[in-house]
């Protein structure tokens, strides 16, 4: 079992917030020493453009932006070409829409989602339905978001050509069966896609295991800075699919006639001048988590959340809306209360969550309500954090929530 | 001081207000008639969604209602806006609702003018919170520029 306490030291936010119990982990995640230090020795001892200088930062700066593409590939078990450097999550799932569409499917064809999925797994869909007749089908979930296989095998049909899932949902935490879905998929000659935000940072993730062809995930969320992210893709798909942006360091060649050459994967989806110092701070907290052990943070995490959930399941004034799940966020109302009140009360006692709908617009279809409010955890979260946001949550009333105004 | 501004000094009170209006908010139902304006105000970062109705006829707001999915302060706010601007002439309003983004950003303000309003006062203190005081405020304040506009 992780040594939590040991770990908290290695977050300056913790430090310098000793009174808040940050439970927004699903937003966004805070950064040990070891990210910091790295984005700084960029900044500070190893600036420079990478794949174009001669001198030695530049070897140096080559050294360590493809350096962090290795320990991509050792977190997710890929070889480090297959690793492509993006903005986030959302610019990966925009470029593998933009894929799909431009270079795998044709009108006609269908891609099966669910209506769990964050808004960067859908609407990128949605506009390729729009712009070229491939149609989008949803694979039905249950009440906690979670996918069965009898209704993938049911959702599949000669024209699906593509499932696009996230592993573990963004607002239930409902964790999806991949390999298995990955089957089904590969078995119908559908591409397996799947949204990697919320399950990358928080467990292991093997994409030849697993069988996935097209991984997305964010920085942020794993302990890396803002603005980067990954784009996974099996080499060979890589080399058939076409990039959104084009541009320096990513072409090979062109002529004044409009031809051009791009250069393989990953580099010709990095298009421009990339997030060198981003991509370097992503190396290192891959590394941090890798020290750590995805295993280890994932039963840290499973247990901590066990203990969290169970005590909010005991709230008379909460309603519980994902209690089946066994990770990702414990997901609830107030009864009477407003999700924004509710967080903003529990702000009130230096308690960060999330309210409102959480970029999944459609998920009220299932679970039968617009709002609600997320509190999700990460690693360095404790049982005594857990205690605090359950006492503060058992105080949640619309006299309360209107109080903090007073 | 009279009697009722002295109440609204009180927190107890005002808080009273703010639940009261939330859960039983007054003019709170669309109607289908014709002549009224209407405009749909959702925040791009909150849930709040409410839809706001006016009958503005010969320089009066005749009738002012609301309805939607929205938090207390949202729904609060804008039951007291229907209160205090139905039957008021459009300069009236106009001067009410200067006097309440005022007190919204924390500046001076008439709290005579704002009446049951007033509850609101604080909300500057959570920045986050001024656009849930404001949606339906400024629902308003766009019908009547666009009925000045129109004449």
């Amino acid at each position: 079992m992780i040594d939590v306490e040991r770990i908290r030291k290695d977050f300056p936010m913790l430090q310098n917030h000793p009174d808040l119990v940050y439970f927004d982990n699903g937003a966004t995640t805070f950064k040990p020493q070891q990210v910091i230090d790295a984005v700084m020795h960029f900044y500070t001892s190893t600036t420079s453009n990478v794949e174009r200088g001669d001198y030695p930062i530049a070897a140096e700066a080559d050294h360590l932006y493809n350096g962090a593409r290795s320990s991509i590939a050792r977190l997710i078990n890929c070889r480090p070409e297959e690793v492509c450097f993006t903005a986030g999550d959302t610019a990966s799932m925009n470029q593998i829409a933009y894929g799909m569409q431009h270079d795998f499917l044709k009108a006609g064809d269908v891609i099966l989602t669910t209506e769990a999925e964050h808004a960067s797994n859908l609407l990128p869909w949605f506009r390729m339905e729009r712009e070229s007749g491939i149609k989008v089908e949803y694979i039905p979930v249950d009440r906690q978001g979670v996918i069965h296989i009898e209704d993938v095998e049911k959702a599949m049909h000669p024209g699906v050509r593509a499932i696009a899932v996230a592993h573990v949902t963004n607002v239930l935490g409902s964790v999806q069966p991949i390999s298995e879905i990955a089957r089904i998929a590969h078995e119908g000659g559908a591409y397996m896609i799947v949204d990697g935000a919320q399950s990358v940072p928080h467990r292991k993730t093997d994409v030849q295991a697993m069988g996935i062809d097209f991984l997305a995930f964010s920085g942020h969320k794993m302990c890396g800075p803002s603005g980067i992210g990954v784009m996974y893709g099996r080499y060979d798909l890589l080399q058939r699919m076409q990039p959104i942006a084009l541009g320096g360091g990513m072409n090979a060649r062109f002529e004044s006639c409009g031809d051009m050459t791009l250069k393989n994967a990953p580099y010709k989806f990095e298009a421009g001048t990339p997030n060198i110092e981003g991509a370097i701070g992503l190396g290192a907290a891959a590394e941090y988590l890798l020290a750590i052990g995805m295993d280890e943070i994932n039963a840290y995490e499973t247990e901590l959340r066990a203990y969290f959930a169970e005590q909010i399941s005991k709230l008379d004034n909460i309603e519980f809306l994902n209690p089946d799940n066994a990770s990702g966020p414990v997901t609830f109302n107030a009864k009477g209360v407003f999700a924004q009140d509710a967080a903003g009360y529990l702000a009130s006692r230096g308690i960060a969550v999330r309210s409102g709908n959480h970029c999944a617009k459609i998920l009220h279809e299932i679970i039968g309500t617009d709002q609600s409010i997320r509190a999700s955890l990460y690693f360095y979260n404790t049982r005594k954090e857990a205690d605090r946001f359950v006492a503060a949550a058992k105080d949640i009333s619309l006299e309360n929530a209107v109080g903090i105004f007073f | 001081m009279s009697e009722e501004s002295s109440l609204l000094n009180d927190p107890e009170v005002l808080r009273e207000l703010i639940m009261d209006h939330y859960q039983y908010p007054h003019h709170h139902k669309l109607t289908e008639e014709q002549g009224y304006h209407s405009v749909h105000m959702a925040s791009d970062s909150c849930i709040d969604d409410i839809t706001v109705q006016s009958l503005i006829r010969d320089g009066r707001i005749q009738d002012i209602r609301f309805d939607g999915v929205a938090c207390t302060i949202s729904t609060a706010s804008t039951s007291m806006m229907t209160d205090l601007l139905r039957g008021k002439t459009v300069a009236e309003a106009k001067e009410i609702i200067r006097n309440y983004f005022s007190m919204i950003d924390a500046k001076e303000y008439d709290p005579d003018l704002l009446e049951e309003a007033v509850a609101m006062k604080n909300v500057y203190r959570q920045a986050n919170r001024i656009k849930c005081a404001t949606i339906g405020w400024k629902a308003m304040q766009q019908m009547i520029d666009e009925s000045e506009e129109t004449k």
